[in-house]
């Protein structure tokens, strides 16, 4: 494996929606430039609305780019691929289907045994023992959510494009699928390109917090996160490096704004 | 209303689910009843009178081949359009030259009533069955058709996406996820058309054939004003109906297509 080649490698991207009127688009990224490396986890924050899932979205090949190219895995971006998972902010989990069958969904080319094992597997990992035959309207939204992060770790993905995933959870929960995450990612030697509006979560997880600006988005800034895991919530490093995203997004951490 | 178990009170049990459309029906005979004699009206029958002309139909062993010979037909004619409009639908929904070449062809015939249709029906397949298939074909197949493809176009994005993500094209993708996506506005659409099949059935009985509910009543009217019969006609046609609903709505039920139709 050429570890040296970024698994995920952006320039000059440009990206627009057509707007209300025809010659009027919405300019929503501009000058975006990214690399993440192989075996790097890599988190995204900015405002809402600054065109986080847009770029996402042109990664995992859900949207096409207006200008520039997006690079994964060495190749320019065509379409969707199983070996890079995406995790829908909005929930992608199918409402016909059991918990069950939608974490095993990935696994549609697999025999049965291996599906079964995995399912059950990652079934627990995420807590929903028990609910392997409820369907998704007899959850909650943070269950449901679990249901599609298991369905993406079971896919056993290379890469993994996550949109703020944990958003729907309770503040427990999230904590424990924060280490969860981080250990199959340590163990299982995946990338991943995680986006979150929540400046904590970014601090705890990512090797690198890429700070985006406001619409028409770039990225703005790079904090380098290097502290050992798992992270001392309370170290003076992890402080620094949350204080400053905090201060370049233009709020310091008490929730004022910089003037 | 909902009838939640959580919520259960007055109007919400079992026993009301039954008792209260009992007793409205109970309401209206009483009523019919006192219409009738208070209006001394000597043509039109009174409750008792027409199930008299029940019991006399199921003497001369009439009923049922009447009530047979309805079914055959609305199941013929609304089978083939299940048969055609779903798949039909589908490739609309999905396809979107398909969808520009014939949606206006479709929009446009959907609106002429099946009643139409009948100098037409009777012009190509005469007096016999095919005449009444036909025409109930033909009004059940668009709404069959247009609520396949409403299903396919109003399909979340997301669902596609996530499958796409994990590698489904062609025919699993539509097998696994399109289909089921769409499956609870097809369901509608086939209850829609179920209800109109029979209402077809009935006026297309009335002019085309010589068996049936429909030409019951046609018949009981003509031959001697026996209008306990027309009502006993009427009656079993709406009976079936009901009953005919209440199977398709069971299947509104089944846990693979529930999440379409809302938190109930
Ligand atoms: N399909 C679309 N058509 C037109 N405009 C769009 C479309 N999708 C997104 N936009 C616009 O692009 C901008 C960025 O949207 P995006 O969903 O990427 O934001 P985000 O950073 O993910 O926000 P949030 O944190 O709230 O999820 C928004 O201003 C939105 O209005
Ligand atoms: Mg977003």
């Amino acid at each position: 494996m050429a570890n040296a080649d970024p698994i995920v490698d952006v320039a000059d991207l440009w990206m627009s929606f057509p707007g209300k009127q025809p010659d009027q688009p919405v300019h929503v990224l501009e000058r975006v430039g990214l690399q993440v490396r192989h075996g790097e986890f890599v988190c995204i924050v900015g405002p809402s609305g600054c065109g986080k899932s847009t770029l996402l979205n042109v990664l995992g090949g859900f949207l096409g780019e207006t200008r520039g190219t997006a690079r994964v895995e060495g190749a320019p971006v065509r379409g969707p691929d199983p070996g890079r998972i995406f995790v829908f902010q909005e929930n992608g989990v199918f409402p016909w289907l059991t918990v069950e069958q939608n974490v095993g969904f990935g696994l549609w080319q697999r025999s049965a045994a291996e599906r079964d094992e995995r399912v059950r597997h990652y079934i627990a990992m995420v807590g929903l023992q028990g609910f392997e035959r409820s369907y998704p309207r007899e959850l909650s939204g943070g269950m449901r959510q679990r249901v599609e992060i298991a369905r993406a770790l079971a896919a056993n993905a290379r890469v993994l494009f996550m949109d703020e995933p944990f958003g729907a959870l309770d503040f427990l929960t999230r904590l424990k699928m924060r280490q969860d995450l981080v250990r199959i990612w340590q163990s299982e030697n995946k990338t991943v390109l995680f986006v979150t509006h929540d400046i904590e979560e970014a601090v705890q997880l990512a090797d690198r917090v890429l700070v985006m600006s406001k619409r028409p988005a770039t990225i703005q800034a790079e904090v380098v996160i290097d502290l050992p895991r798992p992270r001392d919530l309370d170290s003076p490093g992890y402080l620094a490096a949350r204080d400053r995203i905090f201060s370049i997004m233009g709020m310091d951490a008490h929730g004022g704004g910089v003037s | 209303m909902s009838a939640s178990p959580s919520r259960a009170g007055i109007g919400q049990g079992r026993l009301a689910a039954f008792a209260l459309p009992i007793g409205t029906i109970a309401l209206l005979l009483v009523g019919w009843h006192v219409a009738v004699v208070a209006s001394g009206s000597d043509l039109f029958p009174k409750p008792l009178d027409v199930l008299a002309g029940l019991v006399e139909l199921v003497e001369k062993g009439l009923l049922l081949k009447y009530v047979v010979a309805s079914l055959f037909r609305v199941t013929w004619g609304f089978g083939l359009a299940v048969l055609v409009g779903v798949p039909l639908g589908l490739v609309l929904g999905w396809w979107r030259p398909a969808f520009l070449a014939l949606n206006p062809v479709i929009q446009a015939l959907r609106p002429i009533s099946p009643i139409a249709w009948i100098p037409v029906a009777i012009l190509w397949f005469g007096i016999a069955d095919a005449a009444p298939i036909f025409l109930i074909f033909l009004a059940s197949v668009f709404p069959i058709t247009v609520s396949s493809m409403a299903g396919v176009q109003n399909m979340q994005q997301v669902y596609l996406r996530a499958a796409q993500n994990f590698g489904m094209r062609g025919v699993p993708l539509f097998r696994r996820v399109i289909l089921p996506a769409a499956l609870p506005q097809i369901l509608t659409g086939i209850r829609i058309a179920l209800g109109v099949a029979w209402l077809v059935v009935v006026a297309a009985e009335m002019i085309a054939v010589n068996s049936g509910l429909g030409y019951l009543i046609i018949d009981a009217r003509n031959a001697g004003k026996r209008y306990d019969l027309v009502v006993a006609g009427m009656v079993m046609i709406g009976s079936i109906g009901l009953v005919l609903d209440l199977l398709v709505r069971r299947l509104e039920r089944i846990d693979s297509v529930r999440w379409g139709y809302g938190q109930r």
